[in-house]
């Protein structure tokens, strides 16, 4: 495919920068949705994906800036802090869902709106004084195996962020677990039928917290792509509604984790796509507005095209989601 | 511990409940304070000094709790039918989009009635707002596409669009002719016979209260009046309650998904037209979309259990942290706090909704029979 556009004259370049920054941009996306499907699996739905993200992109951040460590050692911290504040936010939706059976969609909104561009993740920011500073380390390509310069292939699969090998661990980790292993299976198991799991002796308890917290870990790496490779800084709000498009994007994978990269990809390209294009100054007549909504209006149709389909075959959506399991009232 | 379903509501639990988060609320963010090195009850002080009792606060606080008694009763229309239009902030630019549109037009037609000018900019403001929630409720209706997330995209759309009228084109609502705006990206003023009166209660030293909010007020009343007076608004809530009823009872669903994600952007659009008759009185991009009026919609509402008369008073207690936040905001007021602020109030309201469904019960498993719940009780 790649050749024939290249023989037909495209420039070869651009495609590949296209296709180099499609995956940096879906990067994040990938994590998110990588996160999000795991909670929607064990029947959770967490709208909190944005505010997740950005309380992990700036606690990711204030550890780079703050941990006196090696770049290497540091970046690695960074993520691990971003996890765990992505997580601490998830507790607080799982407690308020799981436990007191609230609504998930306004917990999930609370979620956004507590952590959010104007909440707690400004407020951290504000507060440990991390705005307008760039990152002191942060995740640059690296050229594994020396194969960076393959034509084509090189700059888009052999010369990107250990966060890009990073997520394609994850992709080959969720889609192994869910589907090979036993403790996969009572995921699913919890997301179809929770009275069923629960007559088998699984703890639908224990399974809806802890893939809600490894989902918040997840959405707070995701965050911190923003804060540690793509800005890199932190700026109030970075995400710009990622974390959606990450929700939006659990639907078009069919809950699947090896399409959720490909989705993330697709998106990654429409983000990346406005900034290439102003960089070669071409298209120079549109307004750039044009290019700047184009991963939202794709979501949306990209959304219709799936639920239409979708509404008649049921496509994969865990029966559970959004159902709170009360042992009691089944 | 355990959690058993009450039979029986009690109404004082309906207000305590609330009243009992945002207490709890308070308690949780002194926490946060007290955790980052603020002093809680000197922050909470200049906070309710600022937000209610300083001279000439409730005004400024009404400035604040108008637009988003407007964004909140469009959401509390919408989420009491399970219809999760979160697009009430961009429903509200395009109200505000329209508003001054029609506010310029007639300017420059030489109208010089306040009253047309009103009325003009209301109806421009919500038929705006409507179509722009059409949108996600013709997916919805004909396509069944999740109406959170389309409603939500097409708020970062909206955004975008008032960008571009304002920073990167010479649209009609750009100021291209004052020395200001030549030098820097300006809205055009609306005219002067455009902006909307206000009435001063002289009562409390004086408070400016603004046409729009008792709009406002009186457009929570209608709404009121429709869902739980009329036959629309009941099978509006045998829908909520539950689809599979309603389909067959007869009722028609897809029109109703239309009408009511209709009215809840019709009344978002209001707001803009409101918030620019009102006080703005140009578009201000950057302005609008820091403001986050249509998402603070959301935790008014929720707040309010859905109730347009209760979103009225909570819309009003909003406003002033608002308010509060946006004066104090400085050196020594952390940024955020509104925000953080209000979703734990959000999640107390959330949290203590569960003292109003279930009771606790402490020990193990069930001792005795419970008593045979009558039948009234039971329905």
């Amino acid at each position: 495919m790649t050749s024939q556009l290249l023989a037909s004259g495209i420039n070869e370049s651009f495609l590949v920068v296209i296709l180099a920054s499609a995956v940096l941009y879906g990067t994040p996306l990938l994590f998110a949705a990588l996160g999000e499907l795991l909670a929607e699996r064990s029947g959770v739905l967490n709208l909190g994906v944005e505010g997740m993200m950005l309380v992990g992109a700036v606690m990711g951040f204030w550890a780079v800036q703050r941990l006196d460590v090696a770049s290497g050692a540091s970046l690695a911290l960074a993520i691990g802090v971003a996890a765990i504040a992505g997580a601490a936010m998830a507790l607080i939706h799982a407690f308020l869902v799981i436990t007191l059976r609230a609504n998930q969609i306004v917990s999930g909104l609370a979620l956004t709106i507590f952590a959010g561009a104007l909440g707690l993740s400004a407020y951290l920011g504000n507060d440990l004084n991390l705005s307008g500073f760039p990152a002191d380390h942060a995740f640059t390509p690296i050229d594994v195996f020396g194969l960076g310069d393959v034509p084509v292939l090189g700059p888009i699969v052999f010369d990107q962020s250990a966060l890009v090998y990073l997520s394609w661990a994850c992709v080959l980790a969720v889609g192994v677990y869910l589907a090979r292993t036993r403790p996969g299976l009572n995921v699913r198991a919890v997301g179809e039928s929770p009275a069923a799991a629960d007559a088998m002796g699984i703890n639908v308890t224990v399974y809806r917290y802890a893939h809600t917290l490894v989902g918040g870990a997840l959405a707070g790496i995701g965050g911190a792509c923003f804060s540690l490779q793509l800005t890199p800084q932190w700026v109030a709000g970075l995400t710009g509604g990622a974390g959606w498009i990450a929700v939006a994007l659990v639907i078009f994978a069919f809950w699947r984790a090896d399409l959720c990269l490909v989705g993330a990809y697709l998106f990654g390209a429409f983000s990346a796509l406005p900034l290439t294009l102003q960089a070669r100054g071409w298209l120079t007549g549109v307004p750039s507005e044009v290019f700047t909504s184009l991963p939202y209006v794709m979501t949306i149709v990209v959304l219709v095209a799936v639920s239409s389909s979708a509404a008649k075959r049921r496509l994969g959506a865990p029966a559970a989601l959004g159902i709170p399991y009360v042992r009691e009232e089944r | 511990m355990r959690l058993e379903r009450r039979l029986e509501h009690p109404r004082w639990l309906l207000v305590a409940v609330p009243l009992g988060s945002i207490a709890f609320a308070f308690l949780l963010m002194a926490v946060v304070l007290l955790a980052t090195g603020h002093n809680p009850g000197a922050t909470y002080r200049r906070m309710f000094d600022a937000a209610f009792f300083a001279n000439g606060a409730l005004t400024s606080t009404l400035v604040f709790a108008t637009p988003i008694v407007f964004t909140g009763l469009a959401a509390a229309a919408a989420f009491r039918m399970q219809l999760y239009n979160i697009g009430g902030e961009g429903q509200f630019y395009w109200g505000a989009i329209a508003a001054v549109g029609i506010a310029l037009y007639l300017g420059d037609q030489g109208v010089g009635s306040t009253p047309v000018y009103v009325l003009a900019m209301s109806v421009a403001g919500a038929l705006a707002g409507a179509a722009w929630a059409a949108i996600p409720a013709v997916l919805r209706a004909f396509a069944r596409t999740n109406e959170i997330i389309t409603s939500l995209m097409l708020n970062y759309i909206a955004g975008l669009v008032l960008t571009y009228l304002i920073i990167d084109s010479h649209s009609y609502w750009r100021d291209t002719e004052s020395f200001e705006g030549q030098t820097f990206p300006l809205g055009k003023a609306i005219p002067d016979e455009a902006k909307w009166p206000s009435g001063t209660l002289d009562a409390f030293g004086g408070i400016v209260v603004p046409l729009g909010f008792g709009i406002a007020a009186a457009v929570a009343a209608v709404i009121w009046a429709v869902y739980s007076r009329t036959r629309f608004g009941y099978e509006l809530q045998v829908i909520g309650d539950s689809q599979r009823t309603a389909r067959f009872a007869g009722m028609r669903l897809r029109r109703k998904i239309l009408a009511v994600m209709c009215i809840s952007g019709a009344v978002a659009g209001l707001g803009g037209a409101s918030f620019e008759g009102d006080f703005a009185y140009q578009i201000d991009p950057t302005g609008l979309q820091a403001s986050f009026y249509g998402y603070t919609g959301i935790v008014v509402a929720a707040l309010a259990r859905y109730s347009p008369l209760a979103v009225v008073p909570v819309g009003f207690f909003i406003g002033g942290l608002l308010n509060a936040g946006f004066t104090l905001q400085g050196a020594d007021f952390p940024a955020g706090l509104v925000g953080v602020m209000q979703g734990l109030i959000l999640f107390c309201a959330l949290g203590g909704e569960v003292l109003v469904r279930y009771r606790f019960r402490l020990g193990r498993g069930v001792r005795r029979a419970p008593d045979t719940p009558s039948v009234e009780a039971a329905s």
